[in-house]
């Protein structure tokens, strides 16, 4: 198996220069066929773990809590207009 | 003797008995760091906000008030959130960011008196073993400068055993905490997954993160565990699990306690003088009446490849909201490190791929996890290596990626497992210092603090 | 060749709070990003925790559209880019959502599976300004400014963000646009019976993606078209039918249409091209490890089934058979819960004055009373005294009314030199008269009449 470093990078929204691209290619590569070892173990009607806590049914009430003020939430914003976020227009 | 090379405990007795003030302190630690900048521990040094909360620690002492951490300075891992203090994650992506809230683990160090002198340096968004990933620069061993310190909390390491702060927080994903404390020679608490609220800190990996500290020992380290544990509503992967009296433990002993020493972490690719210490260690262990016994964790083995899927899979999914456009800049700014995680992580999530990674990772984990449910039944702790070398040189692995993921050996079980575990120092070898670690089952901290203080107490 | 189309329709909840934090759900129309906290504004270190009643809301949908529930469910990640999802990933539920296999039958009989209904949380909201055209606008002097660099840009608005939403997606089981409109509607009267949702399209707490494709021979076609913005119930019909007139001619012309997500353009009246397959997305779903899994005892499931309100299917029959209502009265009656309540209502009052059930549904689709300023004792008094109106021989009035004005001449005089209390003696004496309850303002015109 190998990866496909562009497509990938397109995939987690990443930009890559042709250097990168190579160099990525390989480092990847290497650790990939490092992991390929799991392979060797027979994993069949093995249950998975996502989580170790063993915890089923956290939830919280419907209650509301104190939101942030409008420029609160702005603060760390490059560009803001009328109270929003501002972006290159997508579309 | 300085201030600052006092222990938290030996500092509160001092404060609360009006042998030193709280200013006196916080500069004693102030000047630490200015004289060691060399040693690029810190990428924010709160001097003006620390010297005007060490003011009021004062005051509130003289008013005979009495809180656990009343007046004695601490740092933050720079990927801790702190309202009004720049957060950067050792990333350029978040260079300017100044949150908008605080850790829940920042706002009970607060509440506990602590006062905040400075966010330390780190391996950008903690992915690293050796601290040389940070975006700010690599921090330096304090007990040889041309020397990592042990990633990826590597200035909270630094901090406490240069004498910067009395106690540092640090994060541990797969060993970033019980690394450097190992390379730093200081004691390194990676808590039970859940036993401390991950909520307004920085996620590498959710299932694995892990919130813990540093501190000068094992006694410390309980203390700083007994503010910052507890259930937080804002973290839903936190059991309701009432908080233990850790320094109850603490004077236990390690009589008849059943050591579990596992034969895989001690084959091949173990460095001989750490073996030979580790050796020493459960031996006078034993001499105090601890029972040792060789055990068997049969899926060790696969425990690097399980971890570097799981991992850079869930790196990749939170680090997607580092877009700059609600804050910090846009994802260019990602230093290689991130971006091979994240990359590997999108991989092995992506469709056609996921069966064959993500999902068999799952289930090793669920075989590595049962391993130790299955040696906890015969045995309380297990003690092991945390590195399989010494410290080595700055600039060594940096250009091998793999070569730095396989330190993490002895230390990603753990955090896949969701145990606790301590890193506690046990002497030098050639001048650098090297660690031995105790791991237990789910919630059994305290029992960690007696094994640890055992081990501290053999005059290593 | 035969339209093959399968609907997904999001209902945003009416929940107080978000899904995952405590930000007031309420966004319509408030001032932009004040209801945002760490949580669903993505902010570095947020965790999310689950909201209960929009979990349990969700599941009361799903059964109030015979879903199954399963005993263990879990949150996903759905990971992908857009300026409006802040985490970068969307917290859903990719292969154990809450309810599964259910279905809901159309007036004529067709039943309609659905494949599963999931919770979610909704996204920001995106105002797009268009640049030049729109960035021109003049001074109070007159003059224009016009900014030629001005490509236009985007605004982000975070007070919907992680607005609780449930998902819910049928089976590729339609065929025809009328009946797409049919089922949006039981959708919409489920959800605002269960009181979890207004269901408004326009305000865009229902959304509708139907994927449309034609079929020459049965089966599933190899492509399909997502349809999206389409936001009131009148566009519904004329995007599918759109959408089904355009494939017809491509698949006519010996070509399969591209695989794509098209938008409905009302101005345009047409659906125009938004992204095409090549830039299809891999989600890259796996489990949610900030947010433990739901496993429901037997028990919650029966006791969440007990607190959940009557049915539009079930009122219909109970009204039917209890208030002996024909199909059309009852289908009238119950189209919304206000109005089958207050009829309800009435007919308890009613029932104390003889008066019955049939009755007051006529009254009420005959009159159409305004519920909110007519109670439903004012409106059971009002058709008491239409009742004894119609009752009464307008002879018999006549008759009575001379015989009393006869009898009592001086007050008769005396009315008529402007004594009203002359009057309201006289009509007080007719009414005797007649035993009744009579409409007094009858008595008085019939009064007037006399002695015009």
């Amino acid at each position: 198996m190998k990866i496909n470093v562009k497509h990938v990078a397109k995939l987690a929204n990443l930009p890559l220069s042709n250097e990168e691209e190579k160099k990525f290619e390989k480092q990847l590569n290497e650790v990939l066929s490092y992991v390929e070892k799991l392979n060797e173990k027979d994993v069949e009607n093995i249950e998975e773990t996502n989580q170790t806590t063993g915890l089923e049914n956290v939830t919280r009430e419907d209650i509301n809590t104190i939101c942030f003020a409008q420029d609160e939430a702005l603060s760390n914003s490059k560009k803001n207009h009328n109270g929003m976020f501002k972006i290159p227009k997508i579309f | 003797m300085s201030l600052n090379t006092l222990s938290l405990k030996q500092a509160k007795e001092g404060l609360s008995k009006k042998k030193f003030s709280s200013i006196e302190l916080v500069n004693s630690c102030l000047s630490e760091i200015k004289e060691r900048k060399n040693l690029n521990a810190f990428i924010t040094v709160c001097v003006k906000e620390a010297l005007e909360e060490a003011k009021e620690a004062d005051r509130r002492i003289k008013d005979e008030e009495n809180f656990p951490l009343l007046g004695i300075p601490i740092s933050l891992k720079d990927i801790y959130l702190t309202k009004g203090i720049r957060t950067t994650a050792a990333s350029r992506v978040l260079d300017n960011y100044i949150p908008q809230y605080s850790a829940t683990v920042v706002k009970k160090l607060k509440e506990a008196g602590g006062i905040i002198i400075g966010k330390t340096n780190c391996d950008a968004w903690a992915h690293g073993s050796s601290g040389e990933n940070s975006d700010f620069g690599p921090t330096k061993n304090p007990w040889d400068e041309e020397y990592v310190p042990g990633g990826s909390s590597s200035g909270s390491a630094v901090s406490v055993a240069a004498n910067m702060s009395l106690a540092s927080t640090g994060t541990d994903t797969g060993g970033s905490i019980r690394l450097p404390a190992s390379f730093c020679n200081v004691v390194g608490l990676k808590p039970t997954y859940g036993r401390v609220s991950r909520y307004g800190i920085i996620a590498m990996a959710s299932s694995l993160d892990s919130i813990g500290h540093f501190t000068k020992n094992v006694e410390d380290s309980a203390l700083m565990l007994s503010v910052t544990a507890g259930k937080d509503p804002n973290d839903a992967t936190m059991p309701d699990k009432k908080v233990d009296d850790y320094e109850n433990y603490l004077n236990k002993g390690v009589k008849d306690l059943k050591i579990g020493i596992p034969k895989e972490y001690f084959s091949e690719g173990l460095d001989k003088r750490i073996k030979e210490k580790i050796e020493r260690s459960i031996n006078l262990l034993e001499a105090r009446g601890a029972i040792a016994e060789y055990i068997s964790l049969p899926h060790t083995e696969y425990a690097i490849a399980c971890y570097y899927i799981i991992q850079p899979a869930e790196v990749s999914s939170n680090l997607a909201r580092y877009d700059g456009i609600r804050y910090g800049n846009d994802r260019s700014s990602f230093a290689d490190e991130a971006k091979r995680r994240i990359m590997f992580g999108t991989y092995v999530l992506s469709s056609g791929y996921y069966e064959a990674y993500y999902k068999r990772a799952m289930q090793v984990r669920t075989l590595i996890k049962k391993d130790f449910d299955d040696a906890f039944k015969k045995v309380d702790v297990v003690i092991t290596p945390v590195s399989p070398t010494p410290p080595w040189k700055l600039g060594e692995k940096t250009s091998d990626p793999l070569a730095m993921y396989l330190s993490d050996i002895y230390t990603v079980t753990a955090n896949l497992a969701g145990i606790p575990g301590i890193s506690i120092p046990m002497g030098l070898i050639d001048n650098l210092p090297a660690g031995i670690q105790i791991l237990g089952p789910h919630f059994s901290e305290g029992r960690l603090f007696q094994v640890g203080k055992a081990v501290e107490e053999s005059g290593l | 060749m035969k339209p093959v189309i399968g609907l997904e329709v999001h209902i945003e909840l009416k929940t107080r709070s978000k899904m995952f934090c405590g930000c007031s759900a309420d966004y319509f129309g408030k001032k932009p990003n004040t209801h945002t906290c760490p949580v669903c504004l993505g902010l570095p270190g947020a965790l999310p925790v689950p909201n209960k009643k929009a979990i349990e809301w969700c599941v009361m949908l799903g059964m109030a559209l015979n879903c199954k529930i399963p005993h263990f469910s879990k949150f996903d990640r759905k990971n992908y880019f857009y300026p409006d999802l802040p985490k970068g990933y969307q917290i859903s539920q990719y292969d154990e959502p809450f309810c599964v296999n259910g279905s809901i039958k159309l007036s004529t009989g067709k039943k309609i599976r659905i494949r599963r209904v999931h919770m979610e949380e909704d996204t920001a909201k995106l105002v797009h300004e268009l640049g030049n055209q729109k960035s021109t606008r003049s001074t109070s002097s007159g003059q224009e400014i016009k900014n030629q660099k001005d490509e236009g840009y985007s605004l982000i608005d975070f007070n919907r963000s992680g607005v609780p939403l449930a998902e819910i997606v049928t089976e590729p089981d339609f065929d025809d646009a009328k009946d797409v409109k049919e089922y949006l509607q039981k959708i919409q009267q489920i959800a605002r019976y269960l009181e979890i949702s207004n269901a408004d399209m326009e305000k865009g707490d229902m959304r509708l993606e139907p994927n449309i494709s034609l079929s020459k021979d049965g089966k599933l076609p190899s492509y399909k078209i997502e349809v999206k913005n389409i936001n009131s119930f009148r566009f519904v019909e004329k995007a599918i039918e759109f959408e089904i007139r355009r494939q017809t001619e491509i698949l006519q012309k010996g070509q399969t249409p591209i695989q794509e997500t098209r938008g409905w353009d009302e101005a345009k009246q047409k659906t125009i091209s938004q992204r095409t397959k090549e830039e299809a997305s891999d989600y890259r779903y796996f489990p949610e490890p900030d947010i433990p899994p739901i496993r429901w005892a037997k028990s919650q499931i029966s006791n969440l089934k007990s607190q959940m309100r009557e049915l539009p299917k079930e009122k219909f029959k109970r009204f039917k058979k209890d208030y002996e209502l024909s199909d059309y009265d009852t289908e009238i009656l119950t189209r919304e819960t206000t109005i089958a309540d207050y009829f309800e209502d009435a007919v308890r009052i009613g029932k104390n004055k003889n008066i019955d059930a049939k009755k007051i549904a006529k009254f009420i689709m005959n009159r159409k009373p305004s519920i909110e300023e007519v109670l439903p004792a004012k409106l059971v008094r009002n058709i008491e005294s239409a009742t004894t109106y119609v009752n009464i021989n307008e002879e018999e009035i006549k008759i009575t009314v001379k015989k009393v004005l006869k009898n009592n001449s001086q007050a008769v005089e005396d009315f008529k030199k402007g004594k009203t209390q002359a009057l309201q003696y006289l009509v007080g004496s007719v009414m005797r008269a007649l035993k009744g309850k009579v409409d007094p303002r009858v008595v008085i015109e019939a009064i007037e009449n006399e002695l015009k």
